[in-house]
């Protein structure tokens, strides 16, 4: 934890790499605006990080955007400044996104997906050096061994388009629970448990080790902070702590605000007016089926939450369609429940949140669903023909389907808002609800310079 | 999903199966008797209890006592009526329970950290003290996300020329869960109707995280997307991970070749031969292979349309592929469209995922799978028909049950036991020949004088799955949990010996 103690004592820098493990804080002293500036700066990082990852760039892409951020904002004045300018900002990180499971939930992926990039751009040296630190029982593969599952791993890496392994080549075999992501993506060979990792792929296993003791950390760090610190430091780094994350984050459309309260009488012109398209494609696949499955149940329902359904109108809605296929009284034993548990009137009474796009984008629909986004899960016809429906056409389509081959979902639906709404939106959809409210907006707006104009016009008859 | 789904842990949760039950007319209190009949003699109390210890039946000093206490239940009522987070200290209290509450089905949830009956007290302090810790990996195939790839059923009926395809994703994923996964105790179940479960309880399985379980399922996965998306399987690379590489050549291009493509005549027609070409990238072989088929509708050779069609196809691609072609994997992309398993991901995923235990009836079966529009109706359906008219007789309490919907929904009577699979005999596996619950009472009926068999179910052919379950199972699992137990304890032991010396 920070603290200010006169105490000082700078890290003494490794001499091979610069990338630090933030096994434990430093007991270093730092002015209250560096406590500030340096995390704002390192935000900007990892915010960048997040944009990129939810715009689906790849990860050669990822690793340049990351080192550009790096250097764009992590720099001091003082060279000898740099490290520790790394460190305290991670720290200081930590003690903001501690202390909630959301806030845990971005923190983590995205400090992982930063030391991830900054670990590849490390020398092969360093890399080891680094790898040592992890304390990991790595076997490297003999050589007999390597001989016998050679022909396995050759065709590995020939099924991701990886180069061939060498004779001299590095495998490690470690238990497969350590590399999930490179099981996950079948890029290496499994045997009795253990994952062969090729040498280019460490990372992975570094990567696995660095988010599983930052996870732990946060947690600890929570209860510290829950504990003593934020009391004893309600008047300095409280403050400045809480403001740090609401800033950036973003609304998260639980508590619906303002005008937003819709009736059922309502939703079908809604629908057509503001829905996003996931939304839409969900809500037109219940009224013709008069069922969802529960990915669909969850997404839409909790949209018309956040878009001000109240609880016992969205019952009404929902019973209104099921019962057409299973019957009001199945309706009312088996999805009834389910529902109020979504308003937070169930069980542990948590009032869940509607679905963000990046969540909603890393989905994976199967069979009989229809959540997810259309603009990553549909077919190109497919896609093309629920924009028509949405009146988007000609140039505006191309647009949108160019976007989309470039796996920039959010700025496709973005793109689909503008030619729907005949005004530009900046700030790019980020989320259905914010789809949702803006459109509102600019709805409203327009009716009431309508309202103007006929009062005008009015006024001019009279 | 069903308010089942969303109590308890953070994530969200469901159970299968809930969702398609039909609607069907049965006279009450009919299954209740039965079924008390059936967890009163022939349910495997016992064994189930010895399963879920894992060992932890305190006859090692190293033994968890809080263990089995840490297990969640749950029951489904008649009525709809559910209970979640039923937990027991002892195999008497189970037993007990599920002979008083006689629940239509048995869900197993995960061990969490403390006693579920007493989460309340813990969920107060808002550091997540109540949480699964341990959980075995388990996988559900249900035949119904096999609708747009077979002809011969939809929905939850089931018949010879469709069943298989869950025998091949038996074997796809047994054999990769041994030979990649290195895991040892492996339980597949009949899901009472239209799939299998699969329940993987080694130790490391069950430690294993929900981020971990994710990886296993993303690592099986090969299908992807719905009505909405365009390419389903998608196989690029000069070679297939060896995983596929080995299913395809083991297991599947056979399955497809040699019985699915004459089963479910998938050339046959237009619209079916219009599904695989849409699977195809190569516009000109498309284009050919359309022409060559719109004209020769009249077949002049003996042979199956459907294989010299087939044949005709990967020729086309395979010398499409010289060309250079490129990456894409076509006739292994339809192959693997069409046999490859298709695993529900969500029930893989997350630790607190209810699912339905081993040696349920299950409940309310509708339609007799022999009974509907299949090519492959056999002739035992006529005698499923007389033993039921034969039972209505002897029981006699269904006077006034029509004959007509009696003979169309032989519901109730047909509750098939969730019984066992052999994943080495999986092809023999027959979900029409699954002892009911009706027949299982019968042949208790009929032995019922013989005292010589100790145990009641061993009068039943319900016996028969039984002692697969433990030899094959339950045996081999306990002997290394205990093993495990036993070399834990000693560690311990050394440690705190090791401790002492100063």
């Amino acid at each position: 934890m920070e603290s200010a103690r006169s105490h000082r004592k700078s890290i003494a820098n490794d001499v091979v790499s610069t990338l630090p493990l933030y096994r434990s804080a430093p007991a270093l002293e730092v002015r209250l605006e560096d406590f500030t500036l340096f995390a704002m700066d390192r935000l900007r990082v990892l915010k960048g990080i997040s944009d990129g990852l939810s715009r689906g760039k790849k990860t050669e892409e990822m690793e340049q955007l990351a080192k550009d951020l790096w250097r764009a904002n992590m720099r001091h004045p003082q060279a000898s400044e740099v490290v520790n300018k790394d460190i305290i900002s991670h720290f200081v990180l930590r003690l903001v996104y501690c202390r909630t499971e959301d806030l845990r939930k971005w923190f983590l992926p995205m400090e992982t997906a930063l030391f991830r990039y900054r670990f590849r751009h490390e020398t092969a040296e360093a890399q080891r050096s680094l790898m040592a630190e992890f304390d990991l029982s790595y076997k490297a593969v003999s050589n007999s061994e390597f001989e016998s599952v050679k022909d396995k791993l050759c065709q590995v890496a020939r099924s991701i388009g990886m180069s061939l392994p060498t004779a001299d080549a590095i495998f490690y075999k470690v238990p497969f629970e350590e590399v999930p992501e490179l099981v996950a993506g079948r890029r290496v060979f499994i045997h009795k448990g253990h994952a062969y990792v090729a040498s280019t792929q460490v990372v992975s296993l570094v990567a696995t080790q660095f988010r599983s003791h930052l996870s732990k950390a946060l947690i600890l760090t929570n209860r510290k902070w829950t504990s003593t610190i934020r009391e004893q430091e309600k008047d300095r780094l409280a403050p400045i702590v809480e403001a740090l994350c609401t800033s950036y984050l973003g609304p998260d459309y639980s508590q619906p605000k303002g005008f937003s309260e819709i009736s059922l009488k309502d939703i079908d012109d809604l629908v057509k007016s503001s829905f996003p398209l996931c939304m839409r494609h969900l809500f037109e696949k219940l009224r013709e089926d008069h069922h969802l499955k529960h990915g669909g149940r969850m997404q839409l329902g909790l949209f018309l939450k956040g878009v001000g359904l109240k609880l016992d109108d969205a019952i009404a809605f929902w019973k209104a369609e099921f019962s057409q296929k299973v019957g009001a009284e199945r309706f009312d034993k088996e999805y009834a429940y389910s529902i109020r548990h979504n308003y937070g009137r169930e069980g542990k009474r948590t009032d869940y949140s509607p679905y963000s796009c990046q969540k909603i984008i890393s989905s994976t629909p199967g069979a009989g669903d229809h959540h997810g986004c259309p603009y990553r899960h549909f077919s190109e016809e497919n896609l093309r023909a629920a924009l028509n429906k949405m009146g988007v056409d000609g140039r505006a389509v191309e647009n949108v389907m160019d976007k989309v081959q470039n796996r920039h979902y959010q700025l496709a639906c973005t793109l689909t808002f503008e030619a729907v709404h005949n005004s530009s939106c900046d700030s790019g959809i980020n989320h259905p609800n914010q789809y949702f409210s803006d459109s509102q907006k600019i709805l409203q707006s327009k009716n009431h310079s309508d309202a103007k104009i006929n009062k005008l016009g009015a006024r001019e008859n009279s | 999903m069903t308010r089942e789904e969303v109590e308890g842990g953070r994530d969200e949760m469901e159970i299968d199966g809930c969702e398609q039950r039909e609607a069907n007319a049965i006279p009450e209190g009919f299954d209740a008797n039965y079924l008390k009949i059936y967890y009163g003699k022939l349910f495997p109390h016992a064994d189930i209890y010895k399963w879920m210890s894992y060992g932890n039946d305190g006859k090692h000093p190293g033994c968890d006592q809080s263990y089995f206490g840490r297990r969640e239940f749950s029951f489904t009522l008649e009525n709809d009526i559910y209970l979640r987070f039923q937990s027991f200290y002892g195999a008497y209290e189970l037993e007990n329970s599920i002979r008083e509450n006689c629940p239509v089905k048995i869900d197993i949830g995960p061990v969490y950290s403390v006693d579920p009956a007493k989460r309340r007290a813990y969920a107060q302090t808002g550091d997540n003290v109540f949480t699964p810790v341990e959980r075995e990996l388990i996988f559900d195939i249900d035949i119904t996300d096999y609708d747009d790839v077979r002809y011969c059923c939809s929905g939850a009926d089931v018949c010879f020329a469709c069943w298989p395809l869950m025998t091949i994703a038996i074997k796809v994923i047994d054999t990769s869960l041994r030979d990649d996964f290195g895991f040892n105790h492996i339980l597949w179940v009949y899901s009472g109707r239209r799939g299998v479960h699969c329940w993987v309880c080694d130790g490391k399985a069950r430690r294993l995280t929900n981020e971990q379980r994710g990886a296993i399922a993303d690592y099986f996965r090969v299908y992807k997307g719905n009505e909405n998306s365009h390419k389903k399987v998608s196989l690029t690379g000069h070679a297939l991970h060896p995983f596929l590489a080995r299913s395809y050549t083991e297991v599947l291009r056979n399955f497809f070749e040699l019985k699915l493509l004459p089963s479910q005549n998938l050339f046959s027609t237009e619209e079916r031969y219009e599904k695989i070409l849409d699977m195809i990238h190569d516009e000109s072989v498309k284009s050919e292979l359309r022409g060559k088929w719109q004209e020769n509708r009249r077949s002049t050779s003996k042979e199956d349309i459907n294989v010299i069609r087939w044949e005709q196809l990967k020729i086309l691609l395979q010398s499409g592929k010289q060309k250079g072609q490129g990456l894409r994997r076509g006739i292994e992309e339809i192959v693997f469209s069409y046999t490859y398993p298709r695993l529900d991901m969500e029930v893989s995923k997350h630790m607190n995922h209810l699912l339905k235990a081993p040696f349920c009836v299950h409940p309310k079966t509708g339609y007799c799978p022999l009974l509907n529009n299949s090519q492959y109706g056999l002739p035992s359906a006529t005698l499923y028909i007389l033993a039921f008219i034969f039972q209505l007789c002897t029981i006699g309490t269904l006077g006034v049950y029509p004959l007509k919907v009696a003979l169309f929904s032989i519901s109730s009577v047909l509750g098939h036991v969730c019984v066992p699979i052999d994943p080495k005999k999986c092809e023999e596996f027959d979900p029409t020949t699954v002892p009911t619950l009706s027949k299982l009472l019968q042949e208790l009926n009929m032995e019922g004088a013989k005292s010589e068999v100790e145990n009641d179910w061993d009068k039943t052919s319900l016996g028969k799955s039984i002692r697969f379950f433990r030899t094959s199972f339950l045996q081999p699992l306990l002997k290394s949990c205990k093993e495990e137990i036993e070399s834990s304890y000693k560690t311990k032991l050394q440690h705190s010996k090791n401790s002492i010396n100063w």
